[in-house]
């Protein structure tokens, strides 16, 4: 019952878009975020939308892995469209009660909307084509300018693959812990929220102490490999830009280049 | 009348997506107060989807699972019914508990159950007499206890239910040698006193051949046999060519018959092989 959380999943593939170095990715998704909110005519989200279709194309993600994810945020872009709908000053096309619908709320709406899904849609795809392993390291690389401030960049990116690493260990352990407790007639299903809330500590509390044994033993094992954090740690997979990263970037750039010429149109 | 019965039950997990995998395929099974039976199989066999049937924690997608001739998915007060009259205690029981002392952690079971309070004391003192835990580890926190007296007190959490039926995957996994057998003799101490059957999967044959009064063997979700122990480690090859082993006495009974040496079949447990050997040299 645990198993279809989707959040930051990776789906292994051979495009482009999947071997392009995770730097590029990062550098790329920030660029798309930048060139959303720039958005202003119709013509520029047409050209991002074809930008985004073109993407996800080539990266052989299905499209319905992609609306579902939209699934998690639908609530909150329908509650932005409506508030933009009828909260927009301007000419009013329809009037219900005391509910007016003007022409600019609808179009700040759609536009809104529209901003909103491609977001998600754009930095999902950076997480379904990019290994969690490949992203950290790309994480840590591109902090690593900051070591210099002391800015513990590698041990952060080491949190994160861990956190990321032991998520589907501990969904597991979950599962096994509720069926353990349902044996012995735990209830989480009737009754009201302080209950309920009550009959999730034989949950949590065997959920936490293994979290913590976990973490022992890890921390153990790796000390035993003398982990000793990220000074003078060299890795087996080296980052490396390609051409293909070259191309990308330059794409980007244009991409930026040609919002800003799309916005002068209508 | 059988106590827990499944008639023809299925189970496919992840069904319909590329991921789709038969863990159970129409599977027979009956179980009568008093046996103990032991469930062998190898890793992904489907043993613990079956038992996890057994008490309602699965829902067979065909066929039915039947506690004294009720149907446990009929209505929900039958599933819990289930849950309680088949105790489930799961593989390495003992990361599951979490009460403030032993005695709170035993009783949460028979809590649940709705029992008045005199009652959960009764039953809590049976349990930890079953598994042989002192009125002073009662009071202590589960998680000062060894490992082996944790393991003991998350088995009388199952055991303070009463169930009739009690399920236990791999006990004894991780024990010494001493827990393994003290465990065993406090499980089979619970059977005789309450006339409950027990299920035990297991992957240790030598406890099959010593504890089991039937041994079921499960291979790619079928229960392909089902037979008294003299019948299932009698040999011939059927266990071995499934990637399991016969317990070691029947290992040696059928090397030393392979000698020439007048050894009868149907032995698997060391004591009726020291005597097949022994009466060997009368003979002489």
């Amino acid at each position: 019952m645990l198993r279809d959380i989707t959040l930051g999943q990776f789906f292994p593939g051979n495009t482009i878009i999947h071997r392009l170095d995770p730097r590029t990715k990062l550098a790329l998704t920030l660029v798309y975020i930048v060139a959303l909110f720039m958005l202003k005519s119709w013509s520029g989200y047409a050209l991002m939308a074809a930008l985004l279709c073109a993407v996800v194309f080539v990266s052989k993600i299905s499209v319905r892995t992609l609306l579902r994810s939209l699934r998690a945020i639908a609530v909150v872009i329908l509650i932005t469209a409506l508030l933009n709908v009828f909260l927009t000053s301007g000419t009013v096309i329809l009037k219900v009660w005391i509910l007016k619908i003007t022409r600019e709320g609808l179009e700040i709406a759609g536009k809104m909307a529209l901003r909103l899904i491609m977001l998600i849609c754009g930095t999902f795809l950076l997480t379904y084509t990019t290994s969690p392993l490949a992203l950290t390291d790309g994480l840590e690389s591109v902090m690593s300018p900051l070591k210099k401030i002391r800015f513990p960049a590698h041990e952060l990116a080491m949190m994160m693959s861990i956190a990321l690493r032991f998520i589907p260990t501990l969904l597991e352990e979950t599962d096994k812990i509720i069926s353990a407790q349902k044996s012995r007639g735990a209830d989480f299903e009737t009754g009201g929220i302080l209950k309920r809330a009550r009959a999730m500590l034989p949950i949590l509390v065997p959920l936490f102490i293994s979290a913590f044994r976990r973490a022992e033993e890890l921390a153990e094992a790796m000390e035993s490999r003398c982990y000793h954090g990220g000074e003078g740690r060299t890795r087996m997979k080296l980052l490396r830009m390609a051409a293909r990263d070259g191309l990308a970037l330059i794409l980007g750039g244009l991409t930026i280049a040609a919002v800003v010429f799309a916005n002068k149109l209508p | 009348m059988p106590i827990i019965e499944t008639k023809n039950i299925s189970y496919t997990y992840s069904g319909g997506t590329p991921f789709e995998h038969a863990a159970l395929r129409e599977v027979d099974f009956c179980a009568f107060s008093g046996e103990y039976i032991a469930v062998i199989g190898h890793t992904g066999s489907g043993k613990s989807t079956f038992i996890q049937h057994l008490n309602g924690l699965l829902k067979p997608q065909s066929g039915q699972v039947l506690l004294l001739g009720e149907d446990i998915h009929s209505s929900k007060q039958a599933t819990r019914r289930a849950r309680f009259n088949v105790g489930l205690v799961f593989q390495f029981p003992e990361y599951q508990l979490f009460e403030e002392t032993v005695a709170r952690d035993i009783a949460f079971g028979p809590r649940n159950m709705g029992l008045a309070q005199s009652e959960i004391e009764a039953r809590v003192a049976r349990a930890a007499r079953f598994v042989g835990l002192s009125a002073q580890q009662l009071e202590q926190s589960p998680f000062d206890l060894s490992g082996g007296q944790k393991r003991r007190a998350a088995v009388a959490g199952v055991i303070a239910m009463e169930p009739r039926v009690l399920i236990l995957d791999e006990p004894t996994a991780g024990l010494d040698p001493q827990g393994r057998a003290e465990l065993l003799s406090n499980i089979d101490a619970y059977r005789r006193e309450t006339g409950a059957a027990i299920i035990t999967v297991t992957h240790s044959m030598e406890e099959a051949a010593r504890c089991a009064t039937r041994v079921c063997v499960f291979e790619n979700g079928r229960l392909v046999m089902n037979g008294p122990p003299a019948e299932i480690f009698a040999g011939g090859g059927l266990l071995e060519g499934m990637g399991l082993s016969l317990p070691a006495p029947a290992q040696i009974a059928a090397r030393l018959r392979a000698r020439g040496l007048e050894i009868p079949r149907g032995i698997y447990t060391v004591s009726a092989l020291r005597d097949a050997v022994l009466s060997l040299r009368e003979v002489k």
